[in-house]
């Protein structure tokens, strides 16, 4: 007779990996690792905090759940795929990061991800700087005229607010209307050179969204819906998010 | 792009890139398309208070790009931008990193004086659409 198995953490084991196995499709194939490391030789974020996608993986499938829901290592794999696309068996370890980001209590999480989640919760501009509808629509309507002016060839320009009915409804990141907006220009005189139909929305013209970084399901999903309805109710047939 | 759309929409990119820089000023990095690595500014990092580590993570996508031999490393997104900035200013500037809309602005000559932010001193003047609209 063969010894008895190893245990491991004893009866209560795997919650954390459970959990996340019922509800991504397939089980996300989380215990079908053959350990072979693809994942980990390809990862950027292999040693940070002395983890590694491999380990972090097998620590969940042990049952080592407290240590994997609280390594740090979660805020620095940027959940980019990569070693979902290498993995022969096509493990889904970004979405594992993403739901023991999901766990952290709420104020622990990195408060940059987590002040930028919720000022885009404060308006319906979804802006993770915090710009308002008023400030938006400000902002380019002054540096559109200014160009028309400048140059005229541009002067029939439009970089339209709230159009209905639009082909496009382009979404633009904050930095550029806040911090640097003769960037937007460029984006415009491509789109007039080509005749593109489009509009921006006061209403969730932000392109960012920062509460699915931060793991926050109830808020990411807010913020997606503040802009489908933005896009729905200008009745514009495409959404374009630049991100 | 690659991630959101796959490697066929990566290819009309470079595609676009070819054409508005010239095929023999395109170099591609190595590995690249699905075999390519995350530039580190995602996922929040830029955000998160983590500057050593998002740099140490960086440090893949810099040696890529500083193996090229490259003057410009094209970005798609916000996140990328800032991030890849970042990591060439670490290293004193080897590299300037641009938007795709500022390549196309500049190939078509209509990109003018305030809307060059991200050229080195190469590109700063060449071209220059209306001039004399400088910090208008
Ligand atoms: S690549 Fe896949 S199978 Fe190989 S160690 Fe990583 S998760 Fe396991
Ligand atoms: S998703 Fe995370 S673990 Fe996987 S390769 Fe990217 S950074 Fe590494």
């Amino acid at each position: 007779m063969a010894d008895e198995a190893i245990k491991l953490g004893g009866k209560k084991r795997s919650v954390f990996i459970d959990k996340v196995k019922e509800i991504l499709p397939e089980g996300g194939n989380l215990n079908l690792c053959l350990t072979c490391g693809a994942c980990s030789s390809g990862c950027p974020a292999t040693g940070l905090e002395g983890m590694d996608p491999r380990k972090f993986l097998r620590m969940a499938a042990l049952g080592m759940d407290e240590e994997v829901l609280s390594t740090k290592w979660v805020w620095m794999c940027t959940m980019c795929t990569r070693c979902m696309y290498v993995c022969p068996m096509k493990i889904n370890i970004p979405q594992l990061v993403f739901n023991a980001r999901s766990t952290w209590p709420r104020d622990q999480r990195p408060k940059g991800i987590l002040g930028s989640c919720d000022m885009a919760l404060r308006n319906d501009t979804c802006s993770a700087m915090g710009a308002t509808e008023e400030d938006f629509q400000f902002v380019v309507e002054d540096v559109l005229e200014e160009y028309q002016e400048a140059q005229p060839e541009f002067a029939e320009m439009l970089a339209p607010v709230n159009k209905k009915g639009t082909e496009f409804f382009l979404n633009q990141n904050s930095r550029e209307p806040v911090t640097e907006p003769d960037e937007m220009v460029p984006l415009w005189k491509i789109l007039h050179l080509v005749g593109a139909d489009w509009t921006y929305g006061t209403k969730g013209w932000a392109a960012e969204n920062y509460c699915m970084f931060l793991g926050d399901n109830d808020a990411w999903k807010h913020i997606v819906e503040v802009k489908k309805k933005s896009v729905e109710d200008l009745g514009c047939k495409v959404w374009l998010n630049t991100e | 792009m690659r991630k959101t759309f796959g490697d066929p929409v990566a290819e009309d990119l470079r595609f676009v890139v070819k054409a508005v820089v010239g095929e023999e000023n395109f170099i591609d990095m190595h590995p690249n398309r699905s075999n390519n690595f995350c530039c580190g500014g995602g996922g929040g990092f830029l955000q998160s208070g983590l500057p050593d580590e998002r740099r140490t993570y960086g440090k893949l996508k810099a040696d890529q790009i500083l193996a090229t031999k490259a003057d410009y490393a094209i970005t798609p997104c916000h996140n990328c931008h800032a991030q890849i900035h970042d990591l060439s200013d670490q290293l004193d500037h080897p590299w300037q990193t641009v938007h795709l809309w500022t390549l196309l602005c500049l190939s078509l000559g209509i990109l003018g004086p305030n809307e060059r932010e991200y050229l080195g001193d190469d590109l700063k003047d060449v071209d220059v659409f209306h001039p004399e609209s400088s910090n208008m």
